[in-house]
């Protein structure tokens, strides 16, 4: 049996500002990690991935990061998209102070 | 300093006019991501974790007050007020907007600087002792050829598109502060037997994933014959190096599994072929440049003031011990500047520091500034009468810190707080160590000693090779921190020895502790170094302390 498909969100870097940025249900970027769209299913990851790479003149490398339900929403699993979701450890600086939420 | 020919000021007017069309068609659609992205790294672009990061060139770490305060405006007007020094006296910017980038490489461009070469698969910017021109120990000042590498190199039409990017260093010195050893190619000024200054070429050297001390391939090579002999080591690479591979396509690679000796056996084969088409141009060129890098016009002054304020003023005292090193002219010093305040970003300084700095090397320092790989700035040529005064100058703006060589003097990757390829975080370690060595006051009773983080094993924190090397992983899903010990990045270079498994983000502070504990009870005097300690007794005791629990087992 193949192992179970850990659910995902879409991510990218803004192509004009490089800010994180997470597609949502409905199609929009969202600054937000709370905002994306928790992918179950594997074939329907492929096909958001699909939809998000061509949107070549908003967003640059989209990948699926691996993520988990939360109370307000999809949240990071692997440390690496924690650190994505705030911004840098050693300045008050990106989305830890940009944004009203992580 | 040198100064821009008319050709040097319209190549980068017209690489910035080149690349601002590029970005236009960018962000208009006419060029896709996979076409932009080796364009935007040709010019030092990266889009790392938060945001793009722009690398600009210090070529080999000299500035003038100009351009640091060029730096300062650039840091205030399209970034967030600072900028962060490299390990390969490169500065770069966290936060840069695509749509703004065009306009700080012009801006860059007005104080002759720019962003080529500092990325991509070329050879990248020149590194070189940072002391350059002004230490006692040099046998001539390393820059003018480091200048004329980089008009040699700069969209060298044979090598823009190596296997790897390729990396050069320069010491004038007998004393390697430079790294070379850890370089595709290391140039280190030796004499021969007449007493003519000529280079040591070290092939081969490199840290990343697989770490190797470069090979000497030339042990004297004649000054006139150093473009062809670089030129033919880089066809010999160009051809051979591999490609299939991106882990194995550095210069190190091609030398090890062809061999030294036919690589050296090539690389002459070739030279025989390029060095009559070199006519004597280039040595006209480097004459030309040499003029440009005269000494100063040393003061002549009584040094009374310092050594009455040395003897009086403690805080003054531990400056001047740690941060100064001996000048060529015996009434001046070196002063290393310290980015390394505890519990701040190694490498960092605010654009009112970078101001400080300038406004300080334009009085102080004969107009000049460096930038060191140990991402610290130096301001090369003080006299001593002035050194209480630039002191308290700098103290007042957060850059007195008395920690030059010692453990809280740490080099240190932006690792994964910035940076796209890393696996763990080396910032908040680098600080934590800081701070706790700090607290302990032990810093000056342990003496020299470099401690060197990486935040991925390509080692831009050049683990390798510090006394104590810190490595951070991504070990299943958490930040894990490997040890090496004993490296040395000197003229006595090797790579340090892995102490054992990994610690966790929590754990590796107390490890370290630890290992400074048992280096504090092993040693014999206070003036046995922390590596001759290690040189002495190896890995035993530091393994002991390290990991205590293997030890208690093992003794039970």
């Amino acid at each position: 049996m193949a192992p179970r498909f850990t659910p995902k969100v879409v991510t990218a870097n803004a192509l004009l500002e490089g800010d994180v940025v997470y597609l949502t249900a409905d199609d929009r970027w969202s600054r937000h990690h709370a905002e994306a769209e928790l992918i179950e299913d594997e074939a329907h990851a492929q096909l958001r991935l699909l939809h998000a790479a061509s949107q070549k003149l908003i967003v640059v490398g989209a990948y699926l990061a691996d993520a988990k339900a939360g109370p307000n929403g999809p949240e990071p699993t692997h440390f690496r998209e924690v650190f994505r979701t705030r911004g840098p450890s050693n300045y008050a600086h990106g989305k830890q102070v940009e944004t009203g939420h992580v | 300093m040198y100064k821009y020919s008319d050709f040097d000021e319209s190549f980068v007017r017209a690489r910035v006019a080149q690349f601002t069309g590029q970005v236009e068609r960018r962000i208009s659609g006419g060029l896709t991501e996979d076409e932009f992205r080796p364009l935007r790294l040709m010019n030092g672009l990266y889009l790392q974790l938060h945001a793009y990061m722009l690398r600009v060139a210090v070529p080999y770490g000299t500035l003038s007050p100009r351009q640091m305060r060029q730096l300062a405006y650039i840091a205030d007007t399209w970034d967030k007020g600072y900028g962060h020094f490299t390990t390969r006296q490169n500065i770069q910017y966290n936060w840069p907007k695509l749509p703004d980038v065009p306009a700080i490489l012009g801006a860059l461009a007005d104080v002759e600087m720019h962003a080529n070469q500092t990325s991509g698969n070329c050879i990248r910017n020149v590194t070189s002792d940072h002391f350059a021109g002004a230490a006692a120990d040099e046998i001539e000042d390393p820059r003018p050829v480091a200048e004329l590498i980089r008009q040699w190199s700069t969209d060298h039409p044979e090598f823009q598109f190596l296997g790897r990017k390729f990396k050069i260093a320069i010491t004038g010195a007998p004393n390697d502060r430079a790294v070379t050893k850890a370089h595709d190619i290391g140039l280190r000024m030796v004499r021969n037997e007449q007493g003519a200054p000529g280079f040591e070429v070290i092939v081969g050297g490199g840290l990343g994933r697989t770490p190797m001390i470069g090979v000497t391939m030339k042990p004297f090579l004649p000054k006139a014959d150093l473009l062809p002999y670089l030129e033919a080591v880089l066809s010999v690479y160009n051809t051979l190096g591999r490609r299939d591979n991106k882990y194995k396509a550095r210069i190190k690679i091609t030398v090890h599994e062809t061999g030294a000796e036919e690589f050296a056996r090539l690389v002459e084969e070739r030279f025989a072929v390029i060095r009559p088409l070199f006519s004597g141009i280039d040595q006209d060129l480097l004459a030309d440049i040499e003029k440009a890098f005269a000494p100063p016009a040393y003061r002549n002054a009584p040094v009374d003031g310092f050594d009455a304020f040395y003897a009086a003023d403690p805080v003054f005292r531990a400056w001047a011990d740690t941060n100064l090193t001996e000048h060529k002219n015996a009434q001046y010093a070196i002063v290393t500047i310290s980015l390394k305040a505890p519990g701040q970003t190694p490498g960092d300084a605010t654009s009112d520091q970078m101001r400080v700095m300038a406004d300080l090397a334009e009085r102080y320092s004969h107009g000049e500034l460096r930038v060191s790989h140990e991402q610290n700035i130096i301001l090369p040529h003080v006299h001593k009468s002035d050194l209480p005064t630039v002191h308290a100058a700098l103290t007042q703006a957060g850059l007195g810190t008395a920690n030059v060589g010692l453990i809280s003097d740490i080099i240190a990757c932006p690792g994964m707080d910035y940076c796209a390829l890393a696996t763990a975080r080396s910032i908040p370690v680098a600080q934590g160590i800081a701070l706790r060595f700090n607290e302990l006051k032990l810093e000056h009773d342990i003496g020299p000693l470099k401690i060197k983080i990486s935040g991925c094993i390509n080692a831009c924190g050049h683990h390798h090779v510090g006394h104590i090397g810190i490595l951070g992983l991504d070990r299943a899903g958490v930040e894990n921190y490997q040890i090496t010990l004993g490296g040395d990045g000197t003229e006595t270079a090797v790579v340090g020895e892995r102490a054992g498994p990994g610690f966790a983000y929590d754990e590796i502070i107390p490890a370290i502790e630890r290992l400074i504990t048992a280096y504090l009870e092993v040693r014999l005097s206070p003036d046995e170094t922390f590596l001759e300690t290690y040189r002495r007794l190896g890995l035993g005791p530091f393994k002991a302390a390290l990991y205590p629990e293997d030890a208690a087992r093992n003794a039970a």
